[in-house]
C-alpha cells in the first residue's frame, strides 16, 4: 500500500481503490466468518489489485478463486449467508452481473422476506461499475437502476475514501444483502483523508458534501466529484450550489433531499446511468409528491443518454459521459431562472 | 490425424500453406497490436490469442462466409481467419470511423455481420446461444450453413456452456463447438476450477460425439472441425471438438501473469508454436524464400491497415446517439430527439424563458 500514514490526526490519505482494499483487509483480521470469493481474486489479487497478497495471507478458504460463473458466485454467497457467514461476493465487472440476476433478485432479496426474519442474507456483493475508461460495451455500464425497483435490496455507491471504509464496514455488519457499487474510474483517481479505526457510515444517509442556497445538485460516484468542481467553479461567479453525494441509493435519505430542495427551491439531479427510467426518476417523483410547491424551477435531470451501451472510441465515450463543462452549464442556467 | 514424415504434396501442400499463411497474418497483426496498445495507439482492453492461431485458421478454413461464427474476448484470430478485412480491424482497434464496427466496439466487441462473424464477446460464454440459434435457423430455412462457437475452458464452468450443448444435441443442430482449451480462465489455471483434464468427456453427457486435437497442429485442427462440419451439413448435428492449446501472452496486454512462470510458456512455445510446426510440417514442401515472403506479405498487409486507421477520422460525437432503435438516424425521429438528446438543451415551460413552442399551449 502507498498510502501516507499522518500519525498527528489518525487519518490516513489513500485513494478509493486502496480504501476498497484495506476495509476488506480489515474486516478479514476482525471477523473469521468473513470470506471474499470471486473471479481473479486469489493468485492474481483482482483486477485492480483490490485482494493482492490476501490468498497468501488468509488461505484459499477465505479467498476464494471462483470459476468464471456469476451465476454460483451470488448463489453459493446466498447459501453461505444464510447459514452463518458472511460472504463477500465479487462481480468482476459490473457488466458481468446479469447471470446473477436471478439469485440477486429472486433468492437474496426475498430471503427475509418469504422466512418471516427466520433466514437473512447477510452478504455483500462488491462490483466496480461506470465507464470513462474505454472499456465500451462490456465493461462500463451502471447498473443500479436495473436493481433499484427490488425491495429488500441495499444499493451502495460511495465516492470518496472515507464513505467507502464506513459504509463497507456497514454493509458486512448489515443483516441484509448489499449491493456495493465502486465506480472504476474513481479507484485511483480520488484520494482523501480516512479515519484510523473501525467505524461505519448509516446506511440510507446522504451527505452534504457543500453547502449552498442556489441550486441543490443530487448525485452520486464519479459525477459527485465532477458536480462538486462545477459547484467550485461557480462560487467566484456568485452562484451557489448545494452538492449532495447520495452514497446510498437505495434507502433513498430522504430528509436530507427534501430539506436541500426547500432551501434552495431548485433540483438538479446527474447521474451517468441512462435517464430513462433511472434513479433521478424516482427523486424527481418523491419531490414532486412531497415538495412540489417549494420549487421555483422544474426539476432536472442531467444523465445518461438513452442508448444501450458506450461507444469505443473516444468522441463515443465522451458524448456518453457527462463532463463537467455541461454541469456548470445546467447549475447556471438552473440558478438564472 | 493425417500426420506422415513425408512432405504434403497437391491440395494438402496447398491447405498447409494456406493454414500457415493465415497463422503469421493472425501472429503479425496481434503482435502488431500488442505494439500499438503499448505505444497508446489503441485504447482500453486488448486479449491476444499467441500460440493458439491453429485454432482459428484450421476451423474457418471449413467454413464458407456464410457460414456462423461467435468469438470471444479473444477473437482477433477468429475474426480475421472468418474474413474480415485487416483494414476493418486495425481500424476498429483504433477507434475510427472506417472501423468494422464504426468505432463502436474496439477489440472485445468486434463483429462482421457480412462475413457471419456474429460477434467478439466481453461476456464469457456470450456466444454459446447465439450459435444454437443460428443453427436452428439454417434448420429452419432449410440450409446447410453451419454454426461455430469458439470458447475457452472457462466458458465451459458456464450454465449457457451446458444448457446449449444440451440443446443442440437434442435438437440435433448443425453446430460445432470449438474448445480453445489453453489452461486459464483469465487469470486462474484450469486445475484449479475443474476436476477433468479433458473437457470433452462433458459432450458425452450431452450425447454428442467430440474429438480432442492437438491444438498447436493447424492439420489436425483442419481435419477434425472438417469432420465435424461435414456431419453438421449433412444432418448429423454438433460435434465437440477440444483443442489443446496454449495462450503464451497473458489474459490482456499488460497482465503481470503473477499466476505462473515464465519459464512454462518459454518451454510450450519452443516445443509447440503452431507456426513453427507448420513450417515443420510442410518440410521440404516449402522453401525458406517462400515462407520468408510469407511475413513480408503479412507484415505489408499490416502496415498498410496501420497506415489506413492513422489516416481515418474518429467517429463523430453524435454517432453516439445513433443505433439505439430501428429509425433513429431519421431527422425528427421522436427516439433520438426526446430520448437521447433532451440533455443538450434546457428548455423549461415557463414563459420568461425564450419562445419556444413549449411555452405556448398553457
Amino acid at each position: 500500500m502507498t498510502a501516507t500514514t499522518q500519525q498527528q490526526t489518525g487519518t490516513t490519505v489513500m485513494t478509493n481503490v486502496e480504501a476498497v482494499r484495506t476495509t476488506l483487509h480489515d474486516a478479514l483480521v476482525r471477523d473469521d466468518r468473513v470470506l471474499i470469493m470471486g473471479e481473479d481474486v486469489g493468485a492474481r489479487g483482482n483486477v485492480f489489485l483490490i485482494t493482492k497478497g490476501f490468498l497468501e495471507e488468509f488461505g484459499p478458504e477465505r479467498i476464494v478463486d471462483t470459476p468464471l460463473a456469476e451465476a454460483s458466485i451470488v448463489g453459493v454467497a446466498i447459501g453461505m449467508a444464510m447459514e452463518g457467514l458472511r460472504p463477500i461476493a465479487e462481480i468482476q465487472f459490473a457488466d458481468f452481473i446479469y447471470p446473477a440476476f436471478n439469485q440477486i433478485v429472486g433468492e437474496a432479496a426475498k430471503t427475509r422476506y418469504r422466512s418471516n426474519g427466520d433466514y437473512t442474507c447477510p452478504m455483500v456483493i462488491r462490483t466496480p461499475y461506470g465507464g470513462g475508461v474505454r472499456g465500451a460495451l462490456s465493461h462500463s455500464v451502471s447498473i443500479e437502476a436495473l436493481f433499484y425497483h427490488v425491495p429488500g435490496l441495499t444499493i451502495l455507491a460511495p465516492s470518496t475514501p472515507a464513505d467507502i471504509k464506513g459504509l463497507l464496514n456497514a454493509a458486512i455488519e448489515c443483516p441484509d444483502p448489499v449491493l456495493f457499487l465502486e465506480h472504476k474510474k474513481t479507484y485511483r483517481s480520488v484520494k482523501g483523508e480516512v479515519p484510523g479505526g473501525y467505524y461505519t457510515i448509516p446506511i440510507g444517509k446522504a451527505d452534504v458534501k457543500k453547502a449552498g442556497t442556489d441550486v441543490t445538485v443530487v448525485s452520486y460516484g464519479y459525477n459527485a466529484h465532477q458536480a462538486l468542481d462545477a459547484a467550485n467553479r461557480l462560487e467566484s461567479d456568485g452562484v451557489s450550489v448545494e452538492v449532495i453525494d447520495l452514497r446510498s441509493i437505495r434507502p433513498m435519505d430522504k430528509t436530507t433531499i427534501l430539506d436541500s430542495v426547500r432551501k434552495t427551491r431548485k433540483l438538479l439531479i446527474i447521474h451517468e446511468d441512462n435517464k430513462f427510467g433511472g434513479i433521478g426518476a424516482e427523486i424527481s417523483a418523491m419531490v414532486a409528491e412531497e415538495a412540489l410547491f417549494d420549487l421555483d424551477a422544474p426539476v432536472r435531470r442531467l444523465a445518461g443518454p438513452d442508448v444501450p451501451a458506450m461507444g469505443y472510441a473516444l468522441p463515443l465515450e465522451e458524448e456518453f459521459l457527462i463532463s463537467t463543462d455541461e454541469m456548470v452549464q445546467a447549475m447556471r442556467d438552473m440558478a438564472k431562472f | 490425424m493425417a500426420k506422415t514424415l513425408a512432405a504434403p504434396a497437391g491440395a494438402r501442400r496447398d491447405l498447409g500453406i494456406a493454414l500457415l499463411r493465415m497463422m503469421i497474418r493472425i501472429r503479425v497483426l496481434e503482435e502488431g497490436i500488442e505494439k500499438h496498445f503499448l505505444g497508446g495507439e489503441i485504447p482500453g482492453f486488448a486479449h491476444l490469442s499467441i500460440g493458439q492461431e491453429a485454432v482459428a485458421a484450421g476451423t474457418c478454413a471449413n467454413l464458407r462466409r456464410d457460414d456462423a461464427i461467435a468469438s470471444t474476448h479473444r477473437g482477433h484470430g477468429h475474426t480475421l481467419a472468418k474474413g474480415t478485412s485487416m483494414r476493418g480491424m486495425v481500424a476498429e482497434l483504433f477507434a475510427r470511423a472506417t472501423g468494422i464496427c464504426k468505432g463502436k466496439g474496439g477489440s472485445m466487441h468486434i463483429a462482421d455481420f457480412s462475413v457471419g462473424m456474429l460477434g467478439a464477446n466481453g461476456v464469457v460464454g456470450g456466444g454459446f446461444g447465439l450459435v444454437a440459434g443460428a443453427a436452428l435457423s439454417a434448420v429452419q430455412r432449410k440450409t446447410d450453413q453451419v454454426a461455430v462457437c469458439f470458447f475457452g475452458d472457462g466458458a465451459t464452468n458456464r450454465g449457457p456452456f451446458h444448457e446449449n450443448l444440451n440443446l443442440c444435441a437434442v435438437w440435433n443442430l448443425p453446430a460445432i463447438f470449438v474448445l480453445e482449451n489453453n489452461r486459464y480462465a483469465s487469470t486462474t489455471s484450469t486445475a484449479e476450477t475443474m476436476k477433468i483434464e479433458n473437457v470433452a468427456m462433458r459432450a458425452a453427457g450431452y450425447g454428442m460425439p467430440s474429438a480432442i486435437v492437438d491444438g498447436f497442429d493447424g492439420f489436425a485442427v483442419y481435419d477434425a472441425v472438417g469432420d465435424a462440419v461435414e456431419r453438421a451439413r449433412s444432418g448429423g448435428g454438433p460435434t465437440f471438438v477440444e483443442c489443446k492449446t496454449y495462450r503464451a501472452r497473458g489474459h490482456y496486454i499488460g497482465d503481470p501473469e503473477r499466476y505462473r512462470q515464465k519459464t512454462e510458456v518459454a518451454d510450450v512455445m519452443t516445443a509447440s508454436d503452431p507456426i513453427v510446426r507448420m513450417q515443420a510440417l510442410l518440410g521440404e514442401a516449402l522453401s525458406l524464400g517462400e515462407f520468408e515472403r510469407v511475413w513480408a506479405e503479412a507484415r505489408e498487409e499490416f502496415a498498410d491497415a496501420v497506415a489506413f486507421a492513422r489516416s481515418s477520422p474518429a467517429p463523430e460525437k453524435d454517432e453516439a446517439f445513433f443505433g439505439a432503435y430501428t429509425g433513429d438516424r431519421e431527422p425528427g425521429n421522436p427516439v433520438h430527439d426526446f430520448e437521447a438528446r433532451e440533455r443538450d438543451e434546457f428548455l423549461p415551460f415557463a414563459p420568461n424563458v425564450g419562445t419556444g413552442s413549449q411555452g405556448s399551449g398553457h
